[in-house]
């Protein structure tokens, strides 16, 4: 563990997205599950509970969306580590095989952690698809706050979307892709600890710092 | 009667009908008519000063010719019209309009009926207006609607296809209906799709508001043209607002006071149907202000939650009418969204749980940090 240094590798746009989009997720899940399915103790009819509860969860999604469009624009122009090529390495012969080789440490095949700076090839194909997940959730939430006003501007803009859904497959399709997202958490803190355990390059503290601990080559 | 009388091109003597003189013979006072066009222009989001014009328009009405189709239907709209509890004066001007042909009411059959319409689509090609209740199977030719041993089809395709208007009454006849639910075995669609050439005005609804035709064929007398309509092919001014916005019960709603059982207290106290599955939310119509029978009531105000019977193909794309969320494919019937993701939230914690326990106690791996970037 010799010749070690500090490597400056997550850009603050990408820190401040990360954890925009921590909170947000965190708020538009609880808020979400209140919303289709209230427990709610009020006693008075001139309470605003439900009301408040549904504006939360509104700010946050235009928050949410206005965070992932960042990002996506950042990985456009931020550095490599943040960049577009990062999500995609299932396009190249050396990203799969990296996949592959990930994949028989994490099932306890190889013996031999994934060694990369930025995001392994295997983490990188997992964000790819949450941040489908991400669209799913922005274009079903907005199809459906759309229906409060039938002539607006986000109903024409997002009508084609009930040429693909019925309504109710519409909401199914939003709740459940909220409990896909809760369940991406899980693992993406647990190998977020794993990786810092064995890999030992600081990647839990990285994401506040983002600094990582990188050896140098020879 | 104080009508006057003209000939017709056949040489047939043909009264000419004078709305308020006829109202006036059926014991409709003249206030009650002006009543009846203040209400109507209100119903049409019309300012107060139109019900004069509505007035003078159903005064001079020379009228037009109505004649009502019906296909795959119960009659429910039929009913609708028929079985107010005080004969309306809406209902009387519909009655003084129509009706040339209507299979439910009209005395005459077989030929003679057949004959009837005939008669309209030939003589007044182009000045009538369709009214269709029930949808059009598409299926194996239209075999599975036939009248008078034509199929729905080929009778619509004639008889709108050369009205001056179409008006859609039900859900059915507006976009397929209860006939087109899945598997729609029949091929059952709307009358908009049935003859695309057509120019039609869907007034949905399980069944249709009586009212919402009244106001539909009025507006038509008064500015000589269709109301404005939603992409859906609805009139704005019955199908331009949500449910859920006008609902007596919103208060209820954003309070956060919702029923959880069939009469259990907040059923009684008259609180939020949304967790009995009511999908006011996502319905477009004019009942809680228009109401039904005369205003008398709504399925929400009654205690039920909307079944958004307005909406296309709501049978399959509203359903299940008594929960907010359908059911997950292919987990069983009572695999709930929630009890499904929980599974996947704690399988997921206790995989990598496990996961973690073997990677903690295991020794031996290659870990020497990141390498530099070549």
């Amino acid at each position: 563990m010799a010749n070690l240094y500090e490597k400056y590798v997550w850009e603050v746009p990408v820190r401040v997205t990360h954890w925009i989009n921590v909170i947000c997720i965190a708020l538009l899940s609880i808020t979400g599950l209140l919303i289709g399915n209230p427990k709610l103790f009020t006693l008075s009819t001139s309470d605003y509970l439900m009301g408040w509860i549904r504006f939360v969860h509104f700010v946050a999604a235009y928050t949410f969306t206005v965070s992932v469009v960042s990002r996506l624009y950042w990985s456009l122009i931020g550095n490599r580590y943040a960049s577009w090529r990062e999500f995609v390495p299932f396009l190249t012969p050396e990203g799969r095989r990296g996949m592959l080789d990930t994949l028989r440490y994490y099932t306890f095949v190889s013996r031999k952690a994934p060694h990369v700076v930025g995001h392994n090839s295997l983490a990188g194909t997992a964000y790819f698809v949450v941040f489908l997940l991400y669209l799913t959730m922005i274009v079903t939430g907005f199809t459906l706050y759309s229906e409060r006003a039938p002539l607006g501007v986000t109903h024409k803009l997002f009508g084609w979307v009930m040429v693909l859904f019925t309504n109710q497959g519409l909401r199914l399709t939003h709740h459940m892709t909220m409990w896909f997202l809760v369940a991406f958490a899980i693992h993406h803190v647990y190998s977020a600890w794993l990786m810092d355990v064995k890999e030992k390059g600081g990647v839990m503290s990285s994401i506040f710092s983002g600094y990582k601990a990188v050896r140098k080559e020879g | 009667m104080g009508d006057s009388t003209r000939e017709t091109s056949t040489g047939a003597v043909e009264r000419i009908f004078n709305v308020s003189q006829l109202l006036e013979e059926k014991g409709v006072s003249r206030r009650d008519f002006m009543k009846f066009c203040t209400t109507l222009s209100a119903a049409l989001a019309l300012p107060a000063g139109f019900a004069p014009r509505i007035a003078q328009a159903l005064d001079e009405v020379k009228r037009p010719t109505l004649v009502w189709l019906e296909f795959q239907d119960c009659a429910g709209d039929t009913e609708a019209l028929l079985r107010a509890a005080n004969p309306t004066v809406g209902e009387l001007i519909l009655d003084i309009l129509s009706v040339d042909y209507h299979e439910t009411v009209m005395a005459a059959a077989g030929f003679q009926a057949e004959e009837a319409l005939a008669k309209v689509v030939r003589e007044q090609k182009g000045k009538y207006i369709a009214i269709v209740e029930g949808s059009i199977p598409m299926k194996d030719g239209g075999v599975y609607c036939c009248v008078a041993g034509r199929s729905a089809l080929d009778i619509a395709r004639e008889v709108c296809g050369n009205a001056l208007a179409t008006v859609a009454v039900g859900t059915c006849a507006s976009y397929g209906g209860l006939p087109a639910a899945r598997p729609n075995p029949t091929g059952a669609v709307g009358v908009s799709q049935a003859v695309p050439g057509a120019k039609v005005v869907n007034l949905p609804g399980c069944p249709l508001n009586a009212d919402n035709l009244t106001a539909t064929v009025v507006h038509y007398l008064v500015f000589n043209k269709l109301p404005a309509a939603d992409a859906l092919g609805r009139p704005l001014f019955a199908y331009g607002k949500r449910i859920h916005d006008n609902c007596e019960r919103r208060a209820h709603f954003d309070a956060g006071q919702y029923v959880e059982s069939w009469g259990d207290p907040a059923h009684a106290k008259g609180h939020c149907l949304y967790k009995m599955g009511c999908k006011g939310p996502e319905t477009y119509h004019n009942c809680p202000t228009q109401k039904f029978n005369e205003k008398t009531s709504w399925p929400v105000a009654s205690g039920h939650g909307c079944c958004g019977c307005s909406q296309p193909q709501f049978w399959d794309t509203m359903t299940p009418i008594y929960h907010r969320l359908p059911n997950v494919p292919g987990f069983g019937i009572e695999s709930s969204a929630d009890k499904i993701g929980m599974g996947i939230a704690a399988g997921t914690a206790l995989a990598f749980g496990a996961h973690g326990l073997v990677s903690a106690f295991r020794k031996g791996d290659s870990a020497e940090g990141a390498k530099e970037d070549r």
